[in-house]
């Protein structure tokens, strides 16, 4: 397939992705955000926003500033609406390659963005509904798309998101640790449910980050879904060399999994951020090495916004 | 707030109770100054907005009771109720006492009766009531704890004062409102919570867990704790789910038990697993047809024994029903001193116990201004209102008192305190109850902060139930101290933090790549 078409691919997988994620943190958030005074809500939303990968762009940060950069901005890459609007780009770029009823999807959801409150309630329902249409969108593009090469850069792009994602939600906890506790970061992820079932009586935030970091069959796990981004690598260069890699992108994932996955730790807490960087630093690198490999890096850039 | 609250003060004053938000000369309470200053800055299109969203929200997770066959949204207002910290530290330790006092009546009952053996009550008083249960008599549960889980109705009359409407210890529901209405209000009215500090209650279920697997049968290292519900028809099955969900356990219907040697087990895709502590939520009559009706198929026959040999904990405990029957309700206060030597701290309301001659002959003279209950009822169902009533429905209640005087009470009328609820185009006095929900381990008794506080959303309307026309509202219980600190101390940014190294250095895939380009 053209490399174009599957950079769009790859990039609509991780818009969309992002869009979730970032709707996801930003729902479980605003409402601790909200009962903070005013002067300790500057300084987390700035926080925030740093966790999320942006910079504010004035001085006077607060709470309105933040829904705006974290959901509305349509000319930022790390809001919701911007993700979304980059994602249905990406798709108008491949429409030919997507089916139609993930094109429509994608396009009626970029038409959706603005028929929204942007106070702090209708942020809520925002975020409830970009929810509503990723799922939609990720539900289309497996049941409607042949799951081919086209439809593994699309996965792809999801899983490293979706590592990226689950380590920001991680590194919020650090944000505000005063409010933030471990049920809000299992609620982030949707993770609850799942989590309680299988831990029984052992609460607690070691327990809760471990879940989200470690779990082998949660599907928002990082180690999950490195797992995936693997699978889906190992798939679309299916070359089996006996020794080595050719594909940095497989040996960074793979890296980074494994160091996960076989870690031994007494105490995960203090060693947290340390692999949120190292988990979201892998995410770049290796979607810079897929960038290298398959896309053809070009001196144009086919999708809007950042690189990363 | 001038047009929602405009005819307020007259509607409260005509029904002379105590409203929660505002004190004399519609000024609003300090407890309620957050609230009032939100509501203040909404217009009517917001409020009704809000409300509608928040009822949107309910019905799409379910937060249904079942009326009538139908699955209906709990109606929740948009004004929480608010209990000052002061008000709530009366409330948490009475409580306490009262769960603390009914759990060493049930031992007691159920055991040696010395509190009969000792004249505070008479024995005839426990024998008669319809769920004084002879099967369980005579062996204390594995754990030690009969009432794991109570709710106990709190109303405040037309002074201010709380006292206890009604003991719930036997399957006292609606805990799952309580954990919605919050999630619905923070989201619905997020002006309202404000800078000021409300006591969380998202930690119930965890509390029950940990409670239910502390009373676990001896021996038992990890103990499997199932909610048994009686299925899906069941008025509260929303509830069930909810709980078991939040608690991670299995929802079990009596179908899926078996009971043998003692034991309980329930069927899984792995064959027969033990289970341990059951969370009971059927009624006791339904619950073992070896013991009680032989009709029922929503039990599990075997289960009273085996909780006998102690191969089971059953929460809360068979026969509890004996400690909230309503008569032995108005000897509560003296069980408190027999029991635990200590004074009540929340009254009970006065109440009038019909066996007694001539108590019995001054209702009957004035019927038509007192609340007639019947002993063993719940949900509202046989309560007449005396005011309220028409001349045959107290002529049909006289002959049913005359009948049988130990299956009815009598109260005088309590002009339940308001709460400001959003009814048509404004706000308007509604009479509200309180249930706060207590959590007994054995060791101590937790008492959720806040509760479940239910409105009746008809004008005047005393009956708050939710099968007949009641709503509810979220309860927030302010915090003593709010946990803020004085000054902001300056945060601790993320990348100044100690940091552990634990990754191996990066190797040096990373640039070689880009020095191959260049």
């Amino acid at each position: 397939m053209l490399s174009r078409i599957a950079e769009s691919l790859f990039w609509i997988g991780r818009y969309v992705e992002r869009a979730d994620g970032t709707s996801r943190i930003l729902d479980v958030h605003l409402e601790r955000l909200n009962h903070l005074p005013l002067e300790e809500q500057r300084s987390v939303a700035r926080e925030l926003l740093a966790v999320m990968g942006a910079k504010p762009q004035s001085e006077e940060f607060g709470l309105p500033e933040l829904l705006h950069a974290l959901a509305y901005d349509k000319h930022s890459a790390s809001s919701i609406a911007g993700s979304l609007g980059a994602a249905r780009e990406n798709a108008r770029r491949a429409r030919e390659t997507v089916s139609q009823s993930l094109w429509e999807s994608l396009n009626t959801t970029y038409y959706g963005l603005n028929q929204h409150r942007k106070d702090v309630v209708g942020t809520y329902r925002f975020c409830n509904w970009v929810l509503e249409r990723t799922a939609m969108v990720r539900g289309l593009a497996d049941t409607t798309v042949s799951h081919d090469e086209s439809w593994l850069f699309m996965v792809l792009g999801r899983s490293l998101e979706r590592a990226d994602m689950t380590a920001r939600m991680l590194s919020t906890r650090d944000v505000q640790s005063a409010g933030m506790s471990w049920v809000n970061m299992l609620r982030c992820a949707g993770a609850y449910e799942s989590f309680i079932r299988t831990r029984r009586a052992a609460f607690g935030d070691q327990h809760a980050a471990e879940f989200l970091l470690l779990d082998r069959l949660f599907p928002r796990s990082i180690v999950y879904a490195l797992r995936d981004a693997d699978e889906c690598l190992a798939k679309l260069d299916p070359s089996a060399q006996r020794v080595g890699f050719i594909n940095d992108a497989r040996r960074i994932v793979g890296q980074a999994r494994t160091f996960l996955e076989f870690h031994r730790t007494d105490d995960l807490m203090s060693e947290l951020p340390e692999h949120m960087e190292r988990v979201q630093k892998a995410v770049t690198q290796a979607s810079d090495a897929i960038s290298r490999k398959y896309f053809n890096q070009a001196d144009e850039h086919a999708w809007v916004g950042e690189v990363s | 707030m001038s047009d929602l609250f405009q005819d307020y003060s007259e509607a409260a004053a005509r029904s002379g109770a105590y409203d929660e938000m505002f004190a004399q000369g519609h000024v609003a309470r300090r407890s309620y100054g957050q609230v009032s200053g939100a509501l203040r800055e909404l217009s009517l299109a917001d409020v009704t907005a809000r409300a509608d969203s928040m009822a949107r929200t309910f019905l799409d997770r379910g937060v249904t009771f079942d009326y009538a066959g139908e699955e209906r949204p709990f109606p929740l207002d948009i004004v929480p109720r608010v209990i000052p910290a002061d008000e709530w530290d009366v409330l948490e330790r009475g409580v306490a006492q009262r769960v603390k006092a009914l759990e060493a009546f049930l031992n007691d009952v159920y055991g040696r009766m010395a509190v009969v053996t000792d004249g505070v009550i008479p024995r005839q008083l426990v024998t008669t009531s319809a769920h004084f249960h002879r099967a369980v008599h005579g062996f204390e549960p594995s754990g030690g704890v009969r009432v794991h889980v109570s709710g106990i109705d709190v109303v405040r009359d037309a002074a201010g004062t709380f006292r206890v409407l009604e003991d719930n210890v036997r399957v006292p529901s609606g805990v799952s409102y309580v954990l919605e209405n919050r999630r619905a209000m923070a989201k619905g009215l997020p002006e309202a919570f404000g800078q000021q500090h409300i006591r969380p209650v998202e930690e119930y279920p965890r509390r029950l867990l940990s409670a239910l697997r502390k009373t676990a049968p001896s021996g038992v290292d990890d103990p499997t704790v199932v909610v048994l519900t009686p299925g899906v028809f069941n008025s509260a099955y929303f509830e069930h789910t909810l709980l078991a969900g939040l608690m991670g356990v299995e929802l079990v219907e009596g179908r899926d038990l078996i009971c043998r040697g003692n034991r309980v087990y329930m069927r899984t895709t792995a064959g027969e697993q033990r289970v341990d502590v059951i969370y009971k939520r059927i009624d006791d009559d339904f619950l073992d047809p070896l013991q009680f009706r032989s009709d029922s198929m929503l039990g599990c026959p075997g289960l009273v024994n085996a909780a006998r040999a102690g191969g089971v904990t059953i929460a809360n405990a068979v026969g509890n029903g004996v400690a909230d029957d309503k008569l032995v309700y108005s000897y509560v206060p003296d069980l408190i001193r027999y029991y635990l030597h200590e004074e009540p701290i929340i009254a009970n309301v006065d109440t009038f116990r019909l066996e007694e001659k001539e108590a019995r002959e001054h209702v009957l003279d004035r019927l038509d201004e007192l609340v007639v209950k019947p002993v063993d009822g719940s949900g509202g169902k046989g309560l007449v209102i005396g005011p309220d009533a028409t001349k045959d429905e107290l002529d049909a209640l006289r002959k049913r008192v005359i009948a049988d005087p130990r299956g009815w009470i009598a109260q005088p009328v309590l002009q339940l305190s308001t709460v400001p609820t959003l009814s048509g185009d404004k706000f308007g006095p509604r009479h509200v109850d309180l249930r706060p929900f207590a959590v007994n381990d054995g060791d101590d008794v937790w008492v959720l902060p806040g509760g479940l506080t239910r409105v009746a959303l008809k004008e005047g309307s005393l009956i708050v139930n939710s099968s007949q026309g009641g709503g509810s509202k979220d309860t927030w219980v302010l915090a003593n101290s709010p946990q803020l600190p004085a000054e902001v101390i300056p945060r601790q940014s993320v990348t100044v933090r100690e940091q552990v190294s634990v990754w191996p250095v990066e190797s040096n895939w990373r640039d070689r790549q880009t020095e191959q380009q260049q």
